[in-house]
């Protein structure tokens, strides 16, 4: 297992594997997404205190813990990179940023979609999505920074200092605002989770949960697999590739 | 590969952009040799050297003081080596004695007094004097006198005759043989003519 | 002869900075100057309603304060990457993180006190009440450090960039969200005559917790953009 491990550290490994895997997680996401969907939005009940407008929580929450898993795993690549200096873990931290930044905009965009129903406006400043708006700033600097460092190599270590920088920010940004929030009292969008949450809502959640983490499995590979064949362009195993 | 060698350079590739600008190179010097980097513009001898200070990563190889891999020795490396690179490394706003009192306080210093070591690159008389009004000439000469008041064994100079004249060039030259003859290590690139007939120089041309 | 210890070596780094900056006064006026330029725009743009502006007052002059600190960043690194000190630092023998803790000491000075001492004229123009003035000034004390140290790390992370200034913003200020919070909100409590030892207490945390961590971040930061 651990030599399996070992080997997904290549390059010309990773490629072929993750290739490999590629039409198992679509499918897996496709069955996921249709169950995930269909036990939510149309099969759950509708909430007590919201009725139907509640359902896109279905899409909203799944989007925000995928923001911040994403985010983690990116941190988590970051030490990788600094401490054992595996090219992957440099593939991987660039390839997640702009899928996690996705993730965090859909969690803003469901998340204001839900307030225009209950609170007739398209923005409130509660704190799940004031969190999430910060976030977002968080993943557009690492992009933002590779971007602008020309040599690559040093883009992707100094973006992995400033993952790791943002990482430990995160807890200390949430409490924050959630702080900042309770001192006003401002509107909350997110407060479903307060009474335990019923098993026939759960269950979609948790389906859609997974179907979006299959989802980043499959968007990952994909990128990976065009970052790796970028960087490495110049040697002995893309060539052969190619000339197959 | 003998016993005595210092410094060694194992499997050693850099590249930029697409460009391999060197690989597989591999060297090694002993103590009270030096290293003469040649090859035209853009050919690497700057990355070489800065690979060389521990500065720079390697795209790949390795580059070993006493056996030992400098990123792993990290201080235990740098603080063996003065590095004049192609800027002058002085503040504009400092005097030269602050300038040099600094480089003191930065590294290891050699017991020489400030006064004397800028009277050897003849600056005696510019001591107080702020750095923004020196010429280039003089900024050049201040900016090696590091190597006079610390104590370092590996000198890394990327071409530090620029903007000096022959005299001064002359002056340095007999400066870097004796360190050689006190078992010190130069690596250094010049675009000049190098008259140090009695030293014992590799040379390294990267422009291949 | 011996090298110097670090704590003498950490004493002239920051006298050499210091002894710049006296001599660059000019280019340090400026972030000053901004400070007081932005609190005046407010008036100016949203009326001068006394008690309007009396009420966001800590949240004006603690917004300026974040975006002088954040104009004043790039001078941390800039000029000695310039000249090729930044390759002499990183050289030292001295550890990098003690070096980089006296240049951000020295920045603070420079750029973060000077706002303590205009703060309550500030103050004064926007009509804050008396109790809340010094807890103005104890935030400014305590949370202006934060913002020269956890900038440090984004100026590390930029320095030698071409646009850096843009970049480095972007990077910086979620960084700062929470100091802003917190400093914030303890000037509006004491003007509501209200305990603020929460809020202290948690600019306190983040200063140590900034002290400890933002040196060597900045460190491994500079030794990356260097390489």
């Amino acid at each position: 297992m651990f030599l399996w491990f070992h080997k997904l550290g290549s390059p010309p490994h990773f490629y072929r594997i993750a290739g490999n895997w590629l039409p198992w997680l679509g499918t897996i996401f496709l069955l996921l997404l249709v169950a995930g969907l269909y036990g939510g939005p149309i099969l759950a009940p509708p909430d007590y205190q919201q009725g139907e407008s509640y359902r896109i929580i279905f899409i909203h929450v799944p989007s925000a813990w995928m923001s911040l898993f994403i985010y983690i795993v990116m941190a988590g690549c970051g030490v990788v990179i600094l401490v054992w200096r595996m090219k992957i873990a440099e593939i991987v931290l660039i390839s997640s940023a702009p899928i996690g930044a996705s993730f965090t905009f859909l969690a803003l965009a469901t998340g204001s979609l839900w307030g225009k129903p209950m609170w007739g406006i398209w923005w409130v400043w509660d704190a799940r999505l004031t969190s999430e708006l910060i976030l977002l700033f968080l993943y557009l600097g690492v992009i933002g920074l590779h971007g602008a460092i020309e040599d690559k190599r040093v883009a992707t270590r100094a973006v992995a200092i400033l993952a790791i920088v943002g990482m430990v920010n995160i807890p200390i940004i949430h409490y924050s605002v959630e702080w900042w929030n309770s001192l006003h009292q401002g509107p909350t969008v997110t407060k479903f989770d307060k009474p335990s949450i019923h098993w026939s809502m759960l269950i979609p959640l948790l389906l859609m949960a997974l179907a979006f983490q299959v989802y980043y499995l499959l968007a990952l590979f994909q990128s990976c697999r065009t970052e790796l064949l970028q960087r490495e362009r110049n040697s002995r195993w893309v060539e052969e590739l190619i000339a197959k | 590969m003998s016993n005595s060698d210092l410094l060694q350079i194992d499997n050693l590739a850099c590249i930029r952009d697409d460009r391999v600008l060197f690989e597989h190179l591999n060297l090694s010097l002993a103590a009270g040799q030096m290293l003469l980097v040649e090859g035209g513009n853009g050919s690497g001898k700057t990355s070489l050297l800065r690979i060389l200070t521990g500065l720079k990563l390697a795209d790949e190889g390795e580059v070993l003081w006493q056996g030992k891999a400098i990123d792993q020795l990290a201080a235990d490396y740098t603080e063996q080596v003065s590095y004049v690179g192609h800027h002058d490394g002085v503040k504009r706003e400092l005097s030269c004695l602050e300038n040099l009192r600094l480089v003191q306080a930065m590294g290891k210093p050699s017991g020489v007094e400030l006064d004397e070591a800028l009277d050897r690159v003849s600056l005696y008389r510019y001591g107080d004097t702020l750095v923004s009004n020196l010429s280039a000439g003089q900024k050049r000469r201040l900016a090696l006198s590091r190597l006079i008041v610390t104590e370092s064994l590996v000198w890394i100079l990327d071409e530090p005759f620029t903007s000096l004249d022959k005299k001064s060039m002359a002056g340095f030259e007999l400066m870097f043989e004796q360190h050689l003859a006190e078992q010190g290590i130069i690596v250094m690139t010049s675009h000049h003519d190098i008259g140090m007939v009695n030293a014992d120089i590799q040379r390294l041309d990267l422009s291949q | 002869m011996n090298r110097l210890s670090l704590s003498q070596a950490f004493i002239y780094l920051l006298r050499r900075d210091l002894t710049l900056a006296f001599r660059n006064r000019a280019e340090f006026a400026n972030p000053l100057l901004f400070f007081i330029m932005v609190i005046t725009l407010f008036p100016l743009a949203i009326g001068a309603v006394p008690e309007l502006l009396a009420r966001i007052a800590p949240g004006i002059i603690w917004v300026a304060a974040l975006l002088a600190a954040m104009l004043s960043l790039e001078s941390i690194f800039r000029s000695d990457f310039d000249d090729g000190s930044l390759d002499q630092l990183l050289m030292s023998a001295h550890p990098m993180p003690l070096l980089v803790l006296a240049k951000v000491c020295a920045h603070w000075l420079v750029t973060g006190f000077p706002l303590l001492i205009i703060s309550p004229i500030l103050a004064e123009m926007l009509g804050m009440p008396q109790q809340a003035q010094g807890v103005l000034f104890l935030t400014i004390l305590i949370a202006t450090p934060i913002l020269s140290l956890v900038g440090s790390i984004g100026v590390a992370l930029t320095v030698g960039l071409p646009k850096g200034g843009i970049i480095l913003s972007i990077l910086v200020l979620p960084l700062y969200v929470p100091v802003l919070i917190f400093a914030a909100s303890a000037i509006e409590a004491a003007a509501g005559g209200l305990d603020v030892s929460a809020q202290i207490y948690m600019l306190l945390a983040f200063l140590f917790l900034a002290l400890s961590l933002s040196p060597v971040a900045a460190a491994a930061a500079l030794k990356i953009s260097m390489s």
